[in-house]
Protein backbone atom coordinates (compact mmCIF):
# COMPACT_ATOMS: atom_id res chain seq x y z
CA UNK A 1 0.00 0.00 0.00
CA UNK A 2 1.67 3.51 -0.88
CA UNK A 3 1.37 6.29 1.78
CA UNK A 4 -0.42 9.27 0.50
CA UNK A 5 2.27 11.85 1.92
CA UNK A 6 0.34 15.01 0.46
CA UNK A 7 -3.11 13.64 1.72
CA UNK A 8 -1.59 13.10 5.53
CA UNK A 9 0.05 16.67 5.37
CA UNK A 10 -3.13 18.48 4.24
CA UNK A 11 -5.27 16.63 6.70
CA UNK A 12 -2.96 17.48 9.58
CA UNK A 13 -2.81 21.13 8.53
CA UNK A 14 -6.06 21.90 6.92
CA UNK A 15 -8.97 19.57 6.49
CA UNK A 16 -8.68 17.75 9.95
CA UNK A 17 -6.49 20.03 11.88
CA UNK A 18 -6.86 19.39 15.39
CA UNK A 19 -7.18 22.52 17.31
CA UNK A 20 -9.81 24.38 14.49
CA UNK A 21 -12.27 21.38 13.08
CA UNK A 22 -11.36 18.44 15.78
CA UNK A 23 -11.65 20.73 18.63
CA UNK A 24 -9.14 18.66 20.45
CA UNK A 25 -6.56 19.58 23.14
CA UNK A 26 -8.83 23.30 24.09
CA UNK A 27 -7.00 23.54 27.35
CA UNK A 28 -3.87 24.37 26.54
CA UNK A 29 -5.02 26.52 23.33
CA UNK A 30 -7.67 28.29 25.75
CA UNK A 31 -4.51 28.68 28.62
CA UNK A 32 -1.71 29.09 26.09
CA UNK A 33 -2.51 31.69 23.02
CA UNK A 34 -2.09 35.18 25.46
CA UNK A 35 0.79 35.71 23.27
CA UNK A 36 1.73 33.88 20.05
CA UNK A 37 5.63 32.72 21.33
CA UNK A 38 3.45 30.80 23.72
CA UNK A 39 1.97 29.08 21.02
CA UNK A 40 5.18 27.93 19.34
CA UNK A 41 6.69 26.95 22.57
CA UNK A 42 3.42 24.37 23.28
CA UNK A 43 3.08 23.64 19.73
CA UNK A 44 6.96 22.70 19.50
CA UNK A 45 6.31 20.13 22.69
CA UNK A 46 3.01 18.47 21.55
CA UNK A 47 4.80 18.01 18.05
CA UNK A 48 7.78 16.56 19.62
CA UNK A 49 5.74 14.49 21.85
CA UNK A 50 3.37 13.39 19.00
CA UNK A 51 6.24 12.79 16.70
CA UNK A 52 7.98 10.48 18.98
CA UNK A 53 5.09 8.56 20.47
CA UNK A 54 3.36 7.92 17.05
CA UNK A 55 6.42 6.21 16.16
CA UNK A 56 7.66 4.22 19.11
CA UNK A 57 3.49 3.36 19.36
CA UNK A 58 3.45 2.55 14.96
CA UNK A 59 6.54 0.24 15.95
CA UNK A 60 4.37 -1.65 18.53
CA UNK A 61 1.48 -1.48 17.10
CA UNK A 62 1.85 -5.69 16.69
CA UNK A 63 3.03 -6.72 20.08
CA UNK A 64 0.65 -4.50 22.25
CA UNK A 65 -2.62 -6.70 22.83
CA UNK A 66 -5.95 -3.78 22.01
CA UNK A 67 -7.30 -4.91 25.69
CA UNK A 68 -4.48 -3.16 27.68
CA UNK A 69 -3.95 -0.97 24.26
CA UNK A 70 -5.04 2.47 26.28
CA UNK A 71 -2.93 2.31 29.38
CA UNK A 72 0.08 1.50 27.17
CA UNK A 73 -0.55 4.39 24.95
CA UNK A 74 -1.08 6.75 27.97
CA UNK A 75 2.43 5.27 29.48
CA UNK A 76 4.52 5.95 26.34
CA UNK A 77 3.48 9.38 25.78
CA UNK A 78 3.90 9.83 29.23
CA UNK A 79 7.71 9.04 29.39
CA UNK A 80 8.11 11.47 26.10
CA UNK A 81 6.45 14.10 27.84
CA UNK A 82 8.91 13.47 31.05
CA UNK A 83 11.82 13.63 28.30
CA UNK A 84 10.44 16.71 26.78
CA UNK A 85 9.67 18.35 30.14
CA UNK A 86 13.64 17.51 31.31
CA UNK A 87 14.88 18.47 27.88
CA UNK A 88 13.17 21.66 28.30
CA UNK A 89 13.89 22.67 31.88
CA UNK A 90 17.57 22.40 30.94
CA UNK A 91 17.70 23.92 27.05
CA UNK A 92 14.57 26.65 26.89
CA UNK A 93 14.37 27.58 31.06
CA UNK A 94 11.84 30.61 29.44
CA UNK A 95 9.52 27.91 27.63
CA UNK A 96 9.71 25.79 30.72
CA UNK A 97 8.67 28.89 32.51
CA UNK A 98 5.69 30.20 30.69
CA UNK A 99 4.09 26.37 29.64
CA UNK A 100 4.52 25.41 33.78
CA UNK A 101 1.50 23.05 34.37
CA UNK A 102 0.37 22.95 31.24
CA UNK A 103 3.64 21.16 30.11
CA UNK A 104 2.74 17.69 32.16
CA UNK A 105 -0.60 18.39 31.06
CA UNK A 106 0.50 17.30 27.84
CA UNK A 107 -0.08 13.36 28.93
CA UNK A 108 -4.45 13.98 28.96
CA UNK A 109 -3.89 16.36 25.92
CA UNK A 110 -6.51 14.44 23.43
CA UNK A 111 -4.78 15.34 20.04
CA UNK A 112 -1.88 12.72 21.29
CA UNK A 113 -4.07 9.87 22.41
CA UNK A 114 -6.32 10.58 19.62
CA UNK A 115 -3.74 10.17 16.49
CA UNK A 116 -1.92 7.11 18.52
CA UNK A 117 -5.58 5.41 18.20
CA UNK A 118 -6.61 6.34 14.89
CA UNK A 119 -3.96 6.71 12.97
CA UNK A 120 -0.08 5.14 14.68
CA UNK A 121 -1.98 2.16 15.73
CA UNK A 122 -3.06 1.41 12.16
CA UNK A 123 -0.32 2.63 9.96
CA UNK A 124 3.04 1.95 9.37
CA UNK A 125 6.55 4.24 10.90
CA UNK A 126 7.03 6.72 8.31
CA UNK A 127 3.49 7.68 7.79
CA UNK A 128 2.72 7.28 11.35
CA UNK A 129 5.83 10.30 12.13
CA UNK A 130 4.88 12.36 9.06
CA UNK A 131 0.88 12.15 10.19
CA UNK A 132 2.48 13.61 13.87
CA UNK A 133 4.61 16.00 12.25
CA UNK A 134 2.12 17.61 10.58
CA UNK A 135 -0.76 17.47 13.22
CA UNK A 136 2.20 19.02 14.91
CA UNK A 137 2.78 21.62 12.82
CA UNK A 138 -1.05 22.17 12.86
CA UNK A 139 -1.58 22.81 16.14
CA UNK A 140 1.43 25.00 16.34
CA UNK A 141 -0.02 27.01 13.85
CA UNK A 142 -3.56 27.61 15.06
CA UNK A 143 -2.26 28.33 18.07
CA UNK A 144 0.16 30.98 16.88
CA UNK A 145 -2.35 32.74 14.88
CA UNK A 146 -4.86 33.04 17.25
CA UNK A 147 -1.86 33.88 20.27
CA UNK A 148 -0.83 36.63 17.74
CA UNK A 149 -4.10 38.17 17.52
CA UNK A 150 -5.02 38.34 21.28
CA UNK A 151 -1.70 39.48 21.94
CA UNK A 152 -2.22 42.29 19.11
CA UNK A 153 -5.85 43.43 20.17
CA UNK A 154 -4.88 42.57 23.94
CA UNK A 155 -1.15 44.05 24.15
CA UNK A 156 -0.56 46.13 21.05
CA UNK A 157 2.31 43.93 20.73
CA UNK A 158 3.07 40.48 18.20
CA UNK A 159 6.29 37.86 19.45
CA UNK A 160 6.60 40.47 22.50
CA UNK A 161 7.87 43.65 20.02
CA UNK A 162 5.64 46.19 20.61
CA UNK A 163 3.23 47.76 17.79
CA UNK A 164 1.26 50.65 18.93
CA UNK A 165 -0.31 51.76 22.53
CA UNK A 166 -3.76 50.90 21.83
CA UNK A 167 -5.06 47.78 23.85
CA UNK A 168 -8.46 46.23 24.68
CA UNK A 169 -7.88 44.40 28.25
CA UNK A 170 -10.59 41.77 27.00
CA UNK A 171 -8.73 40.00 24.85
CA UNK A 172 -5.68 38.93 27.46
CA UNK A 173 -8.53 38.56 29.72
CA UNK A 174 -9.89 34.36 30.37
CA UNK A 175 -13.47 35.15 28.71
CA UNK A 176 -11.52 36.64 25.46
CA UNK A 177 -9.80 33.73 25.16
CA UNK A 178 -12.68 31.57 25.08
CA UNK A 179 -14.21 34.47 22.58
CA UNK A 180 -11.62 34.41 20.16
CA UNK A 181 -11.39 30.53 20.08
CA UNK A 182 -15.25 30.56 19.04
CA UNK A 183 -14.50 32.91 16.41
CA UNK A 184 -11.29 30.91 15.03
CA UNK A 185 -13.67 27.89 14.94
CA UNK A 186 -16.54 29.80 13.12
CA UNK A 187 -14.19 31.68 10.88
CA UNK A 188 -12.47 28.39 9.87
CA UNK A 189 -15.90 26.70 8.93
CA UNK A 190 -17.24 29.39 7.44
CA UNK A 191 -14.19 29.37 4.79
CA UNK A 192 -13.78 25.90 4.38
CA UNK A 193 -17.47 25.39 3.61
CA UNK A 194 -16.95 28.01 1.00
CA UNK A 195 -14.23 27.09 -0.49
CA UNK A 196 -15.58 23.51 -0.88
CA UNK A 197 -18.49 24.75 -2.13
CA UNK A 198 -16.80 26.65 -4.47
CA UNK A 199 -14.76 23.90 -5.74
CA UNK A 200 -18.01 21.57 -6.25
CA UNK A 201 -19.33 24.37 -8.45
CA UNK A 202 -16.02 24.21 -10.78
CA UNK A 203 -16.41 20.01 -10.82
CA UNK A 204 -20.03 20.04 -12.06
CA UNK A 205 -19.74 22.56 -14.49
CA UNK A 206 -16.45 20.85 -15.64
CA UNK A 207 -18.77 17.51 -15.68
CA UNK A 208 -21.31 19.31 -17.30
CA UNK A 209 -24.01 19.00 -15.29
CA UNK A 210 -27.51 20.72 -13.73
CA UNK A 211 -25.86 22.81 -11.15
CA UNK A 212 -29.54 23.28 -9.45
CA UNK A 213 -30.05 19.65 -9.84
CA UNK A 214 -27.48 18.82 -7.40
CA UNK A 215 -28.23 21.78 -4.79
CA UNK B 1 -11.18 28.80 60.10
CA UNK B 2 -9.95 32.07 58.00
CA UNK B 3 -7.96 29.57 56.43
CA UNK B 4 -10.58 27.73 55.55
CA UNK B 5 -12.66 30.23 53.65
CA UNK B 6 -9.75 31.33 51.97
CA UNK B 7 -9.08 27.96 50.12
CA UNK B 8 -13.55 27.94 48.97
CA UNK B 9 -12.77 30.61 47.60
CA UNK B 10 -9.68 30.43 46.32
CA UNK B 11 -10.66 27.20 44.93
CA UNK B 12 -13.62 27.40 43.71
CA UNK B 13 -14.41 31.34 42.88
CA UNK B 14 -11.11 33.04 41.94
CA UNK B 15 -8.76 30.26 40.80
CA UNK B 16 -11.62 28.65 39.28
CA UNK B 17 -10.63 25.74 37.31
CA UNK B 18 -12.27 25.42 34.59
CA UNK B 19 -12.69 29.19 33.30
CA UNK B 20 -9.70 30.69 35.11
CA UNK B 21 -7.48 28.24 34.77
CA UNK B 22 -8.64 26.39 31.88
CA UNK B 23 -8.81 22.55 33.00
CA UNK B 24 -11.17 20.50 31.92
CA UNK B 25 -12.45 22.04 29.14
CA UNK B 26 -13.45 19.09 26.94
CA UNK B 27 -16.04 17.87 29.23
CA UNK B 28 -16.98 21.17 30.37
CA UNK B 29 -17.79 21.46 26.64
CA UNK B 30 -18.75 17.75 25.72
CA UNK B 31 -20.70 16.49 29.02
CA UNK B 32 -22.97 20.06 29.65
CA UNK B 33 -25.86 19.60 27.47
CA UNK B 34 -28.55 19.15 30.14
CA UNK B 35 -28.26 19.54 33.41
CA UNK B 36 -28.45 15.92 34.69
CA UNK B 37 -25.04 14.79 33.20
CA UNK B 38 -23.48 17.68 34.15
CA UNK B 39 -24.51 17.05 37.84
CA UNK B 40 -23.26 13.66 37.74
CA UNK B 41 -20.44 14.65 35.89
CA UNK B 42 -19.29 17.68 38.05
CA UNK B 43 -19.89 15.12 41.00
CA UNK B 44 -17.87 12.46 39.73
CA UNK B 45 -14.62 14.12 39.16
CA UNK B 46 -14.80 16.26 42.22
CA UNK B 47 -14.83 12.57 43.82
CA UNK B 48 -12.22 11.61 41.93
CA UNK B 49 -10.19 15.23 42.55
CA UNK B 50 -10.45 14.86 46.22
CA UNK B 51 -8.86 10.86 46.04
CA UNK B 52 -6.15 11.92 43.78
CA UNK B 53 -4.70 14.66 46.53
CA UNK B 54 -5.32 12.23 48.98
CA UNK B 55 -3.28 9.87 46.93
CA UNK B 56 -0.92 11.32 45.10
CA UNK B 57 0.47 13.71 47.47
CA UNK B 58 1.74 11.53 50.15
CA UNK B 59 2.90 9.46 47.07
CA UNK B 60 5.16 12.85 46.18
CA UNK B 61 5.98 14.33 49.25
CA UNK B 62 6.96 10.50 51.19
CA UNK B 63 8.50 8.28 48.54
CA UNK B 64 9.35 10.52 45.03
CA UNK B 65 11.47 13.48 47.22
CA UNK B 66 13.12 11.76 49.69
CA UNK B 67 14.31 9.23 46.50
CA UNK B 68 15.19 12.33 44.34
CA UNK B 69 12.94 10.48 41.60
CA UNK B 70 10.37 13.89 41.27
CA UNK B 71 10.81 13.92 37.78
CA UNK B 72 8.91 10.44 37.18
CA UNK B 73 5.56 12.37 38.89
CA UNK B 74 4.22 12.82 35.76
CA UNK B 75 4.54 8.64 34.61
CA UNK B 76 3.65 7.96 38.36
CA UNK B 77 0.37 10.20 38.84
CA UNK B 78 -1.19 9.15 35.80
CA UNK B 79 -0.79 5.12 36.51
CA UNK B 80 -2.33 6.47 39.73
CA UNK B 81 -5.44 8.25 38.24
CA UNK B 82 -5.90 5.36 35.95
CA UNK B 83 -6.20 2.74 38.66
CA UNK B 84 -7.90 4.98 40.94
CA UNK B 85 -10.64 5.36 38.50
CA UNK B 86 -10.56 1.56 37.70
CA UNK B 87 -10.98 0.79 40.69
CA UNK B 88 -14.07 3.04 41.79
CA UNK B 89 -15.72 2.06 38.94
CA UNK B 90 -15.01 -1.26 39.96
CA UNK B 91 -16.11 -0.47 43.71
CA UNK B 92 -19.45 1.40 42.45
CA UNK B 93 -20.48 -1.41 40.26
CA UNK B 94 -19.99 -3.83 43.07
CA UNK B 95 -21.35 -1.56 46.09
CA UNK B 96 -23.75 1.05 44.78
CA UNK B 97 -25.58 0.22 41.59
CA UNK B 98 -27.53 3.28 41.93
CA UNK B 99 -24.14 5.38 41.95
CA UNK B 100 -23.03 3.31 39.31
CA UNK B 101 -26.11 4.35 36.88
CA UNK B 102 -25.79 7.94 37.52
CA UNK B 103 -21.92 8.18 37.40
CA UNK B 104 -20.63 5.45 35.75
CA UNK B 105 -20.12 6.67 31.90
CA UNK B 106 -18.24 9.55 32.94
CA UNK B 107 -15.43 7.48 34.78
CA UNK B 108 -14.31 6.52 32.30
CA UNK B 109 -13.92 9.89 30.41
CA UNK B 110 -11.87 11.40 33.73
CA UNK B 111 -8.38 9.51 32.96
CA UNK B 112 -7.85 11.66 30.41
CA UNK B 113 -9.40 14.66 32.40
CA UNK B 114 -6.65 17.26 32.84
CA UNK B 115 -8.58 18.60 35.87
CA UNK B 116 -7.78 15.53 37.76
CA UNK B 117 -3.80 15.58 36.52
CA UNK B 118 -3.82 18.89 37.04
CA UNK B 119 -4.58 19.30 40.66
CA UNK B 120 -2.43 16.66 41.41
CA UNK B 121 0.20 18.85 39.93
CA UNK B 122 -1.04 22.00 40.96
CA UNK B 123 -0.82 20.78 44.84
CA UNK B 124 3.15 19.83 44.96
CA UNK B 125 3.81 22.69 43.25
CA UNK B 126 4.32 24.15 46.85
CA UNK B 127 5.33 27.97 45.72
CA UNK B 128 2.69 28.13 43.91
CA UNK B 129 -0.48 26.61 45.69
CA UNK B 130 0.61 28.56 48.90
CA UNK B 131 0.28 31.47 46.92
CA UNK B 132 -3.31 30.58 46.05
CA UNK B 133 -4.42 29.78 48.97
CA UNK B 134 -2.47 32.51 50.86
CA UNK B 135 -0.18 30.10 53.20
CA UNK B 136 3.09 30.55 54.28
CA UNK B 137 5.38 27.92 51.77
CA UNK B 138 6.50 25.48 54.50
CA UNK B 139 3.18 25.24 55.87
CA UNK B 140 1.19 23.09 52.98
CA UNK B 141 0.05 19.45 53.58
CA UNK B 142 -2.04 17.21 53.06
CA UNK B 143 -4.97 18.15 54.65
CA UNK B 144 -4.46 21.48 52.58
CA UNK B 145 -4.25 19.31 49.35
CA UNK B 146 -7.27 17.51 50.13
CA UNK B 147 -9.39 20.52 51.09
CA UNK B 148 -8.02 22.25 47.71
CA UNK B 149 -9.00 19.34 45.68
CA UNK B 150 -12.49 18.73 47.18
CA UNK B 151 -13.23 22.45 46.54
CA UNK B 152 -11.54 22.83 42.91
CA UNK B 153 -13.71 20.01 42.32
CA UNK B 154 -16.79 21.78 43.15
CA UNK B 155 -15.63 24.63 42.04
CA UNK B 156 -15.66 22.59 38.53
CA UNK B 157 -19.43 21.50 39.25
CA UNK B 158 -20.62 24.77 39.57
CA UNK B 159 -18.81 25.84 36.41
CA UNK B 160 -20.44 22.79 34.28
CA UNK B 161 -23.66 23.27 35.87
CA UNK B 162 -23.97 27.03 35.06
CA UNK B 163 -23.01 25.79 31.79
CA UNK B 164 -25.22 23.34 31.43
CA UNK B 165 -28.35 25.92 32.48
CA UNK B 166 -27.21 28.62 29.71
CA UNK B 167 -26.60 26.06 26.83
CA UNK B 168 -30.09 24.47 27.45
CA UNK B 169 -31.74 27.93 26.88
CA UNK B 170 -29.21 29.09 24.06
CA UNK B 171 -29.85 25.19 22.29
CA UNK B 172 -33.47 26.82 21.15
CA UNK B 173 -32.49 30.27 19.60
CA UNK B 174 -31.72 30.15 16.22
CA UNK B 175 -27.92 30.05 15.38
CA UNK B 176 -25.81 30.63 12.67
CA UNK B 177 -24.54 27.05 11.23
CA UNK B 178 -21.15 28.24 11.38
CA UNK B 179 -21.56 29.20 14.82
CA UNK B 180 -23.26 26.24 16.22
CA UNK B 181 -21.60 23.33 18.32
CA UNK B 182 -18.51 24.18 19.72
CA UNK B 183 -18.53 28.44 18.91
CA UNK B 184 -21.82 29.03 20.71
CA UNK B 185 -20.63 26.70 23.26
CA UNK B 186 -17.63 29.18 23.93
CA UNK B 187 -19.17 32.36 23.71
CA UNK B 188 -21.84 31.18 26.60
CA UNK B 189 -18.24 30.07 28.41
CA UNK B 190 -17.16 33.53 27.62
CA UNK B 191 -19.75 34.95 29.82
CA UNK B 192 -19.59 32.89 32.21
CA UNK B 193 -15.68 33.31 32.52
CA UNK B 194 -16.49 37.30 32.90
CA UNK B 195 -18.57 36.49 35.85
CA UNK B 196 -16.05 34.73 37.36
CA UNK B 197 -13.56 37.48 36.36
CA UNK B 198 -15.59 39.84 39.24
CA UNK B 199 -14.00 37.73 42.19
CA UNK B 200 -10.80 38.19 40.78
CA UNK B 201 -11.10 41.60 41.95
CA UNK B 202 -11.89 40.94 45.50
Amino acid sequence: MKTNFKKIATDGVITQNPTLKLVLGTCPTLALTTMAMNGIYMGLAVTFVLICSNVLISLLRKLIPSQVRIPAFVLIIATFVTLVRLLLDKLLPDAYEVLGLYLPLIVVNCIILARAESFASKNGVIASATDGLFMGIGFTLALTLMGAFREILGAGAVFGITLWNFQIGFFSSSAGSFFTYALFIAIFSLVSSTISKSKRKKLSRLNGENLTAEV
Amino acid sequence: MAQFIMIIVSAMFINNFVVVQFLGICPFLGVSKDFKSALGMGLAVTFVMTLTCLITYPIYTLILVPLNIEYMEIIIFIFVIASLVQMIEMALKRFSPTLYNAMGIYLPLITTNCAVLGVAELVIDTKQIAGLIGIATGSMNIGFAVLYGLFAGLGFTLAIVLMSGLREKVARLPINKHLKGFPIAMIVACFIAMAFYVFALI
